[in-house]
């Protein structure tokens, strides 16, 4: 309970500094990306706050054996630098510079909508569930094509009637 | 576009600060991509602190909202309708296939040295970059 009471704290104070860094402006993200026209270099100074701090923190964080209000770390696991990764980090990208948005301004953004928000994030909703959809969509064809091969499945029941 | 070096810093510093506590006291990662995927197609487990968090930036943007509401000021869309629909499709579809995205890769993998993330931050800006030198460089020109 305690876990999820900082959980709620830390999302607070991220959408704080999102808005005090600047990165809740598209028009501002779009500068930093714009390296061939009058590029802004702020948002190298975000990230390297943002590193900055939690470089250091998470190292000494991670010399406990377990953090102070749960039972153990959750980290990513994996480690292989990979085809998923880096087509998934270029489409990102490609993205976040048509629209100015990464996923945490865009939420933080919620607070004052407007269409064009509205219509990014409703598409950002859609491809954030595409990949776990269409994996379930398999599952769900390769366990009616196995029950299909099934003499006694459904289908084979149904074809056994049929004249 | 004006250079604002300090707000930025200091920014950043906060995200770090909250990424820094959601590790060291819940044992957590503050990928937003993660928080949201996580969200909108729950696996067993971790949903109530995702939710939390969540709301939390709701919540954090709310109260800045009130105390500055000039950073929420009305603002153009940085593309049109169809454009942002696409990108946000994009967005969405990346972050899960990439498994990160700014916050995650950006700011937690790169802080816990991960080479991953280093690999995904490189491609991130670069293709971003290549998305804004197109649409402000060359489609401009050709009218």
């Amino acid at each position: 309970m305690k876990s999820v009471a900082v959980a709620f704290f830390a999302g607070i104070l991220f959408a704080i500094g999102l808005c005090v860094s600047g990165m809740t402006d598209p028009a501002k993200v779009l500068g930093f990306l714009d390296v061939g026209g009058s590029w802004d270099p702020s948002l190298a100074f975000v990230m390297a706050g943002a590193v900055g701090v939690h470089a250091i923190a998470a190292r000494l964080a991670l010399r406990a054996s377990r953090p102070v209000w749960s039972d153990r770390y959750s980290l990513p696991t994996r480690r292989a630098v990979d085809l998923p990764l880096i087509a998934g980090a270029a489409i990102f990208g490609l993205g976040w510079g048509i629209a100015g948005y990464c996923p945490g301004p865009a939420v933080v953004n919620l607070v004052a909508p407007s269409p064009g928000l509205a219509t990014f994030v409703l598409a950002m909703a859609l491809g954030t569930i595409a990949l776990p959809l269409s994996r379930a969509g398999m599952r769900l064809i390769k366990q009616t094509v196995g029950v299909n091969r099934e003499p006694g499945g459904a289908a084979g029941a149904a074809r056994r009637t049929a004249p | 576009m004006t250079f604002t070096p300090g707000s930025a810093l200091l920014g950043g510093a906060l995200i770090g600060l909250s990424a820094s506590g959601l590790l060291a006291l819940a044992g957590r990662v503050a990928g937003i991509s993660g928080i949201v995927g996580g969200l909108l197609w729950p696996r067993r487990g971790g949903t109530a602190w995702r939710a939390a968090f969540f709301a939390g930036l709701l919540i954090g943007g709310l109260l800045v909202r009130e105390w500055a509401p000039a950073v929420f000021a009305p603002r153009a869309p940085a593309a049109p309708a169809l454009a942002l629909a696409v990108a946000g499709l994009m967005v969405g579809f990346g972050t899960q296939l990439g498994g990160g995205c700014t916050s995650g890769h950006g700011v937690c993998g790169l802080s816990r040295g991960s080479l991953r993330s280093a690999v995904a931050v490189l491609v991130f800006m670069t293709t971003g970059a290549l998305a804004v030198f197109v649409s402000r460089h060359v489609l401009p020109r050709l009218g």
